[in-house]
């Protein structure tokens, strides 16, 4: 299994520029991902948000519930129109009194492809490697599903002491 | 990502290790050395309420349960937890697939119901 990267497809019902608005106005971006964004992505530029609750989902609002205020920023890559869209992030970097300035992004890739009136839309999440790897332990403490992680560890830690 | 099969649980012997696991202190260094890294046991103290030695006499109970092991660094005793490095980014990635899943979900929601 690699360390490096995600990815997921999913396949949508619903029109290509559907989904693309749904990707890049930042508006409506924010509504499923949980942020406020202080205005429109454009390539190249870093645009600041805050973490808030999603309405859709009690159990999802719950779980990041620890984020809610907290600023971060997306450096905004490419915008293909209805094809690809891209930025780049910080995953976690919401713990105070961190400079992540100095610390590698990862990369997140949106890449949309007609299915007849359906959309696939590929999303990948890329460079975790080169995240320092204290960064990602912590990553399990940041939020509540941080006791999910330590309860795999010790799954598997089960799975090799038999 | 694709259910590991070969990561299933084995239940059997699990009851010391949740006795290991049921006590405050000890869920707090297991949360520290999975944060941070190797420790040795000064570091284990700084900022914690409890003692060196009782700090000491934890990290044995844990070390009996496989949880943690040390190595030696001159006098020191390094700590660290037992799961390999690479099945902490391996968890890490597991929880941002997760997160993924949950995200994709409220988006499918927005594109088709709206």
């Amino acid at each position: 299994m690699p360390t490096d990267r995600i990815e997921k497809k999913i396949l949508l019902r619903a029109t290509r520029s559907r989904v693309w608005r749904a990707l890049t106005d930042s508006a409506e971006f924010g509504s499923w991902f949980g942020v406020r964004f202080e205005g429109p992505f454009k390539p190249g530029t870093p645009v600041k948000g805050i973490m808030v609750p999603t309405a859709v989902d009690a159990e999802v609002a719950n779980s990041q519930k620890p984020f809610e205020g907290k600023p971060f920023e997306f450096v905004i890559d490419r915008i293909e129109p209805e094809r690809r869209f891209s930025f780049k992030w910080h995953p976690f970097g919401v713990e105070e009194g961190i400079d992540y300035s100095a610390e590698p992004m990862t990369l997140i890739e949106f890449v949309l492809e007609d299915r007849g009136a359906e959309t696939m839309l590929t999303i990948t999440e890329s460079g975790f490697d080169q995240i320092p790897l204290s960064r990602r332990a912590r990553a399990f403490e940041a939020n509540e599903g941080g006791w999910t992680g330590v309860l795999r560890l010790i799954a598997k830690h089960l799975s090799h002491a038999s | 990502m694709r259910p590991d099969r070969a990561s299933a649980p084995n239940w059997k012997g699990a009851a010391p290790l949740f006795a290991a696991l049921g006590d405050g202190t000890r869920l707090a260094l297991l949360a520290r050395l999975s944060a941070g890294g190797p420790h040795s046991i000064a570091r284990l103290t700084v900022g914690s309420a409890v003692t060196r030695q009782a700090i000491t006499k934890h990290l044995r109970v844990l070390s009996a349960a496989g949880l943690v092991r040390h190595t030696r660094r001159g006098r020191e005793r390094i700590w660290q937890l037992e799961p390999a490095r690479l099945e902490i980014a391996r968890t890490f990635l597991a929880e941002i697939s997760h997160l993924w899943d949950t995200r994709v979900t409220r988006l499918r929601d927005l594109v088709e119901n709206s």
